[in-house]
């Protein structure tokens, strides 16, 4: 099979195995670019994946534009990524359209009152995971509580808490501010 | 043009949203904001969607607030279009950076000034997410449609509280399940809401 129509079809698949993206991916990943095609090493997936967390957008289209790239270049890497999202478009184009074909139903519509306090409960697990990792010490602490509070209360756009406390944490580690 | 719109916001998202699929949630909100095509209450809906179905969480994010917003000009092909456009959008900028990056592969992962950049943005971008939570709990928790209805009822969603302690503990505390898949509370909570009314 060609080799660019192998890897939209490979990452169409690891797309479609995806449930919650992020760490969920890393086995099928493995079984799938690392066991069955040898297109990259154990270590190397472990590389993009670091990397594809601590660069902008998801982490699985990271992934894959990584794997995809180093195969054909930048047209492999372009073609893997509409490959990874190629099935959401699909399966959420059908789900919009029957959900909202149903959404005038009371019942429907208690249905989903339930589902939004789920959501609080999954926002606020993975807040907390989060925190773990993130809040080390005071500083930390600070930036968590007043980007919280900030971002809650005044109508400042994410991407000036983004930019301001990435150039916090380079001025505290870089020039010595004490924490 | 609603497109050239969609593609520009879903770009910002893409380029900023550092961590993950719960990170494009504090843009989306903005986005809510900022252009409203959609409430804060479907915002949480497709959340719920979006974590229910295969994908990364971030693109089915993308693809539901495409679909949708498109659908308002002329139906389903213009929606298909919305949610194919919002879709490039979101990864747009990852294609971008990763060819990038790949070209200087070590240097990156090495380089002190990246590195301490994420000290900074990691419990930022922690914060930007829990302030999300917060707006989703406060209009699903707190006052929903109770100030409507008039005094007599609570000034919050008891049924809410309670549903919201049990997942709670269910998720955190009681070990057979907090290990099952989000989209088994999804579903039982879905149920929860229909035989009580939520």
């Amino acid at each position: 099979m060609n080799q660019l129509a192998d890897l939209f079809l490979t990452f169409a698949k690891v797309g479609v195995m995806t449930f919650g993206g992020g760490y969920a991916m890393l086995p099928i990943l493995q079984r799938e670019v690392v066991e069955n095609k040898h297109w990259a090493t154990e270590e190397e997936l472990v590389d993009y994946f670091a990397i594809g967390q601590c660069t902008p957008g998801v982490i699985a289209v990271n992934t894959a534009t990584f794997v995809g790239q180093k195969l054909r270049g930048t047209v492999g890497g372009i073609i893997a990524t509409l490959g990874v999202v190629f099935p959401s478009l699909v399966i959420i184009s059908l789900l919009a359209g029957v959900i909202s074909a149903f959404s005038h139903l009371e019942w429907v519509q208690h249905a989903f009152g339930g589902i939004r306090i789920c959501v609080c409960i999954l926002i606020c697990n993975a807040v907390v995971k989060l925190y773990k990792k993130a809040v080390v010490d005071k500083l930390t602490l600070a930036v968590f509580l007043l980007v919280t509070l900030g971002s809650y209360f005044l109508p400042v756009s994410p991407v000036i808490f983004v930019v301001v406390t990435a150039l916090i944490g380079i001025a505290a580690k870089n020039w010595g501010v004490k924490k | 043009m609603l497109y050239l719109r969609l593609f520009y916001e879903f770009f910002k998202t893409g380029l900023f949203a550092i961590g993950g699929g719960m990170a494009t949630i504090p843009f989306l909100y903005d986005m809510a904001d900022a252009t409203g095509w959609f409430t804060y209450n479907d915002l949480a809906n497709m959340i719920a969607v979006s974590e229910s179905t295969p994908g990364p969480v971030g693109v089915n994010m993308a693809t539901y607030v495409g679909y949708i917003t498109g659908r308002s000009v002329a139906g389903v092909p213009t929606a298909i279009l919305g949610a194919v456009v919002a879709t490039l959008g979101l990864v747009a900028p990852s294609i971008i950076v990763i060819l990038i990056i790949a070209a200087f592969l070590k240097s990156f992962r090495d380089n002190r000034y990246v590195d301490s950049a994420f000290y900074g943005l990691r419990p930022a971008s922690t914060g930007l997410i829990a302030a999300a939570g917060i707006s989703v709990a406060v209009s699903n928790l707190l006052f929903t449609d109770t100030l409507a209805q008039g005094f007599s009822l609570a000034f919050f969603n008891w049924k809410g509280w309670l549903l919201a302690a049990v997942l709670w503990v269910l998720t955190n505390k009681v070990k057979k399940t907090k290990g099952l898949h989000p989209i088994i509370f999804i579903l039982a909570s879905a149920v929860v809401g229909v035989v009580f009314s939520m």
